[in-house]
């Protein structure tokens, strides 16, 4: 693993990241605007609390295991 | 536009955002890049089939429990947990728990010493060329079958849920796997796995959460469940296998433990190349052993994103479920809609994107692991011994690289020969049964009874192989023969599995004592690093108590019996 100049963390975090703010940014969103479709317990909110949760996660993978120069 | 058209089918039950449509649609890119990344770091064997074999235990071991999570897994045991409640967990308990640690305590240093490549490959060093051909052969036919019947799984699913054009589902997601195997090998792969457990987990676990709040916790589950099918039990493990008739699923206790925890369950986790490859990659034994110990921490925590949301779909659905062969109508759900519907229940935009790209992680993590496995078999026990022993190792990586292709190229074909014969799903844990369990016997005879001999390898895996293709045939022709083979009548197919499993490694295992006792055994320098008492295991004496596989293999036994007696 240590001759990969990323590691697949890195990966994992960056990943998480995106989607955390794809999914807080949708469920601001849908904070204000209605869904089309039915959803359970939609008075929740849980894609806010996901979407934080999987970004505050992927931030710190991505802080933990950012490629070092030397890893190069 | 043009993907988002090919997404949207009339009569989806769900409609994707825009914003689950970006979600798909970077999962497909990061993997593929991550294979393309990949490709540098694997240009000799030993990294292409084995990646280097420098993996930590972490990588190895959400890898190792990854590989066996499959879309059919997840989808198949949430239906299944729908019909039959809470025994499903048998096949994460009882069914994985002991055979994974024992993987890791007993077989692991054989496998990692010896420096094999694959499970057959083994069995080649401890038996020979006979034993070695018939365990490659079985094994490759059996994962390109699973890995179409996966596809294909995976694609109705797709197609009934998401309105996905099936053709578009087999194809994208399979050459998608194609792609990231072929430039990355295995090191590709288990990258892969790792990132799909994560989205797995992510994806799925909002619905045990979500749903539990909204039961009221797990009292109030069990409350809704005994409202919506009062007399029924599906909240037993144990405590209604006495009798055959008492619980859903038609089982007995003697079937869970020997046919499901013994024969079935040692079979797959113990010798199944598809999950041993994973761990084999790890960088050294001790990773190796930790590695498999953490996937079956894992393992046991997975029916809460399995078992619970099927449980969930019995307390909260308004209407009912029924069997596939009364689908199609409108308005009606079958089974295996359980875990989709519940992810459409409790997701709205961005978190069902997150859902179903779980459900594709899943459908990728298996197929590429099915694929791996299947390269590694071909390359290094078919064509290298059979076909063409002398090549140099650019050309075997060659051979895995376009083989990887080729094994998605069958397994595509295998999906649409399933499409015109539908009842093969039926079939795939029959053909389990068939060509996994017996390798267990022999590969653990090999291991402990140093007397074992070539000529019994071979005999008992094939003994093996005949006698649960005989007893299936016999119960198929014969429906009455169900009381003999499986003790009764009201078995149902899981049940009838179980003790097919049992009855064929009982056959293996006494096809092989015998033919041991009347046959010449190897010399016994040809089985140093093979066979227990002739192979020196590594001291721990080094580590502390906390750095040791069997305490924390311990740990797990404890919290798996904690889990048996707690849902009894």
């Amino acid at each position: 693993m240590e001759k990969h100049a990323v590691s697949v963390w890195f990966f994992i975090g960056a990943l998480l990241t995106i989607y955390g703010v794809l999914i807080l940014v949708s469920g601001i969103y849908g904070l204000f605007v209605p869904l089309n479709h039915t959803v359970a317990m939609s008075h929740l909110h849980i894609g806010i609390w996901w979407g934080s949760g999987m970004l505050l996660i992927g931030v710190g993978y991505i802080v933990r295991f950012r490629p070092r120069r030397k890893n190069l | 536009m043009a993907a988002a058209c090919l997404f949207r089918a009339a009569g989806a039950r769900l409609s994707l955002s825009p914003v689950d449509l970006i979600i798909i649609v970077l999962y497909f890119g990061l993997v593929l890049g991550l294979g393309v990344y990949l490709r540098r770091f694997t240009t000799t064997a030993e990294e292409f089939f084995m990646a280097g074999r420098e993996m930590t235990m972490w990588v190895a071991g959400l890898s190792f429990i990854s590989a066996n999570l499959g879309s059919l897994e997840m989808m198949g045991y949430a239906a299944a947990t729908y019909q039959y409640g809470i025994l499903v967990a048998h096949a994460y308990w009882i069914g994985a728990i002991p055979a994974i640690l024992f993987l890791a305590l007993v077989m692991l240093p054989f496998y990692y010493i010896c420096k094999t490549h694959s499970v057959p490959g083994y069995l080649k060093l401890r038996f020979g060329e006979g034993a070695r051909s018939l365990s490659a052969i079985s094994f490759a036919v059996m994962t390109i079958l699973m890995s179409g019947i996966n596809m294909y799984s995976m694609a109705v699913i797709m197609k009934v849920i998401l309105g996905w054009n099936i053709h578009f589902s087999i194809w994208v997601s399979s050459m998608t796997v194609a792609l990231y195997v072929m430039a990355g090998g295995l090191l590709s792969a288990i990258f892969n796995e790792v990132l799909q457990f994560f989205l797995i987990w992510i994806g799925c676990l909002v619905i045990p959460v979500v749903g539990l709040i909204e039961t009221g916790g797990w009292a109030g589950m069990v409350n809704r469940i005994q409202t919506n099918f009062p007399g029924q039990d599906f909240m037993h493990l144990w405590s209604t296998t006495g009798t055959f008739s008492n619980n859903p699923m038609g089982a007995h206790w003697t079937g869970i433990l020997f046919g499901w925890g013994l024969a079935i369950s040692f079979g797959y986790w113990t010798t199944d190349f598809l999950v041993v490859q994973r761990v084999m990659a790890a960088k050294d034994l001790r990773s190796a052993q930790l590695g498999t110990i953490i996937g079956a921490v894992f393992k046991m925590m997975v029916p809460l994103i399995v078992i619970v949301p099927g449980l969930l779909a019995l307390a909260v659905l308004p209407y009912r479920l029924v069997p596939e062969s009364q689908g199609g109508l409108a308005n009606v759900h079958t089974y295996n809609e359980a875990l989709p519907l519940m992810l459409a229940r409790y997701c709205g935009p961005g978190l069902l994107g997150l859902g179903v790209t779980a459900l594709v992680a899943g459908f990728m993590s298996g197929m590429a692991g099915n694929v791996t496995a299947f390269t590694t078999v071909w390359t290094y026990d078919i064509y290298k011994p059979l076909i063409w022993k002398e090549a140099s190792e650019t050309h075997y990586v060659s051979m895995g690289r376009w083989c990887s292709l080729l094994g998605v190229f069958v397994s595509i074909g295998t999906a649409y020969l399933v499409m015109n014969f539908s009842s093969i799903i039926v079939y795939a844990q029959v053909i389990f049964v068939f060509f996994i369990v017996p390798m267990f016997g022999t590969v653990i005879l090999g291991m402990l009874w140093k007397r074992t001999t070539p000529a019994a390898g071979f005999w008992g895996l094939l003994a093996g192989i005949l006698t649960s293709f005989a007893l299936w045939l016999w119960v198929k022709f014969n429906p009455d023969a169900l009381s003999y083979v499986a003790f009764s009548g009201y078995a149902k197919d899981m049940s009838e599995n179980m003790y097919r499993a049992m009855w064929s490694l009982v056959a293996n295992v006494l096809v092989t004592v015998v033919v041991s006792l009347v046959t010449k055994p190897k010399p016994e320098h040809e089985l140093e690093g093979l066979v227990y008492g002739m192979t020196e295991i590594p001291s721990e004496g080094g580590f502390s108590i906390f750095q040791r596989p069997i305490t924390w293999a311990a740990a797990v036994a404890l919290a798996f019996v904690a889990l048996n007696i707690l849902f009894w």
